[in-house]
C-alpha cells in the first residue's frame, strides 16, 4: 500500500518515508530543534519548525545517500534563510565527504517573498554549493512531483542537478503560469488554460525535450524506481559534460525555437498524435518516448 | 499571532517509548503538531502559536476535551497553527499522540 501512495499528494515526510528503505531515515536538525524562520514573525506569520526543509541521510535499496525534501504545502515550499541554509549545509557535507550521492525533492515555488533577499542569495549559495559538490565527484539528484511544481529559483537549481526525475505533475519552469502571463500579456501565456500550462512546463514535456532524464509515474514505487535508475547514471562533471551540455541546448534552440507550442515540439520529434500526449497513460507514454529521441546523459 | 499555552494534570501516561513525533503541515486550514515525551509522567502541556488571534476560549475547550479523551500524560505538544478549524485541530492532536504512542506515523 505504500508503495501505491501518491506522491504529489504526500507530505515531504511521507515521501521521504515512501523512498527509503524502512526505519533508514535520520533527520538533521529535526523539528524539536526549532531552528524556524527569522523573518516570517515580522509579518505577522506562522513559522514552521522544520521551515518546510527536511534535510538528513538514510538508505535507498541499501545505497547510502543525502537526502533534502521540501514540504510544497507550506509557503509553496518556497526558499528562505533557514530552509535554504539546511541545504547548502547538506550540500557542503556531501562535498567534504565527496562520494555520497544527494536526493533533493523539489516542491517549491521559488524564493519566499517575505525574504526576498535572503531568499535570492539562499538559491545562490545552493547552486554553487550543487557545483562544488559534482565537481568532488558527488551526484546530485532531483526530484520532482509535488503541488508547488519546481519553479523560479528552484528551477535554477535542478537546472544545475546531474539528473533529474519527473512526474506528469512535477512542472518546471522558471517563471510560472501567472508570472508569464502578467509580464508578457494574456496572449503570450493564458495562465487559466489549465492544459497549456500542462503540456507546456508538465513532466512529459520536460522529458521529451531533454529537460529530465526520467519520466516518472506518481507513485512511490515509481519515484523509487526512478531514483535508483538516476544513481546508476554517470555523474561526472567536467568542462568536457559543461560544452557537451551547451552543444546540447544550442541544437535544441535552432531545432525547436519557432515552435509555438509544445506540441509541435513533440511533432518534429517524430510524435505521430502530438494531440493525444497528454491524455496518455503512464505505459503508453513509455512506450512513445522509448521509440523518439533518448535524453542526453553526456550532457548536464 | 496569539500565544497560547494550556497545562493540564493528564493520566494516565502516554504508552510507548518513542521520544517525538511531528504531525501536519502549516498551510492554510491545517497545522503542525509537535510532540513530545519531555514532561513528568502526570503532566500535560499545549503550547499554541496561531495566526488567528481571538479564539482563546475555543481553543481551551479543544485542549481540555482533547486531554480528557487521550490522557497526554507526559507530553508536550507545540502547536503551529495555519487556521484550521477545531476539528482540524481535534484531529492532528489525536494524530499526534497516536504517532508518539504507535509504531506508525
Amino acid at each position: 500500500m505504500r508503495d501505491e501512495l501518491s506522491w504529489y499528494e504526500s507530505t515531504a515526510r511521507q515521501r521521504l518515508v515512501g523512498l527509503l528503505d524502512a526505519d533508514s531515515f535520520v533527520e538533521f536538525l529535526g523539528p524539536e530543534q526549532r531552528e524556524t524562520s527569522p523573518h516570517l514573525p515580522v509579518f505577522d506569520l506562522p513559522v514552521q519548525f522544520d521551515d518546510g526543509m527536511i534535510v538528513g541521510h538514510g538508505r535507498i535499496k541499501g545505497t547510502h545517500v543525502f537526502l533534502a525534501a521540501q514540504e510544497g504545502r507550506f509557503m509553496g515550499g518556497a526558499f528562505g534563510e533557514v530552509h535554504g541554509a539546511k541545504l547548502t549545509g547538506l550540500l557542503r557535507a556531501a562535498r567534504e565527504i565527496g562520494s555520497t550521492p544527494v536526493l533533493i525533492l523539489f516542491d517549491t515555488g521559488g524564493v519566499r517573498l517575505q525574504e526576498a533577499n535572503a531568499g535570492e542569495i539562499a538559491i545562490a549559495e545552493i547552486m554553487r554549493a550543487v557545483i562544488e559538490a559534482r565537481l568532488a565527484g558527488v551526484p546530485i539528484l532531483g526530484l520532482i512531483g509535488g503541488r508547488a511544481g519546481c519553479y523560479g529559483g528552484g528551477s535554477l537549481i535542478a537546472g544545475c542537478c546531474s539528473g533529474l526525475a519527473v512526474s506528469e505533475q512535477g512542472r518546471i519552469s522558471v517563471s510560472g503560469p501567472e508570472v508569464i502571463e502578467t509580464n508578457r500579456g494574456v496572449e503570450e501565456f493564458d495562465s487559466k488554460d489549465r492544459a497549456l500550462v500542462w503540456r507546456t512546463m508538465g513532466g512529459k514535456h520536460r522529458r521529451l525535450i531533454g529537460g529530465a532524464e526520467v519520466y516518472t509515474d506518481d507513485s512511490m514505487a515509481s519515484f523509487r524506481a526512478a531514483a535508483l535508475y538516476l544513481l546508476e547514471l554517470v555523474h561526472a562533471l567536467t568542462a568536457g559534460t559543461l560544452e557537451a551540455e551547451q552543444n546540447r541546448l544550442e541544437q535544441r534552440i535552432a531545432r525547436f525555437g519557432h515552435c509555438e507550442d509544445a506540441m509541435d515540439v513533440w511533432a518534429l520529434l517524430g510524435a505521430t498524435d502530438a494531440s493525444g500526449v497528454p491524455g496518455m497513460a503512464y505505459a503508453d507514454f513509455m512506450t512513445l518516448a522509448a521509440g523518439l529521441e533518448a535524453p542526453h546523459h553526456d550532457a548536464r | 499571532m496569539e500565544l497560547l499555552s494550556y497545562r493540564h494534570t493528564a493520566l494516565p501516561r502516554a504508552k510507548g517509548s518513542k521520544q517525538q513525533a511531528l504531525v501536519g503541515v502549516v498551510a492554510s486550514g491545517d497545522l503542525e503538531v509537535l510532540v513530545e515525551r519531555t514532561l513528568p509522567d502526570g503532566e500535560c502541556e499545549v503550547n499554541i502559536c496561531t495566526a488567528v488571534a481571538g479564539f482563546g476560549n475555543l481553543w481551551r475547550a479543544v485542549v481540555a476535551d482533547f486531554v480528557d479523551l487521550r490522557s497526554p500524560g507526559g507530553l508536550k505538544l507545540s502547536v503551529n497553527d495555519g487556521g484550521a478549524r477545531p476539528d482540524m485541530v481535534s484531529l492532528r492532536l489525536a494524530q499526534a499522540v497516536h504517532a508518539v504512542t504507535g509504531d506508525h506515523q
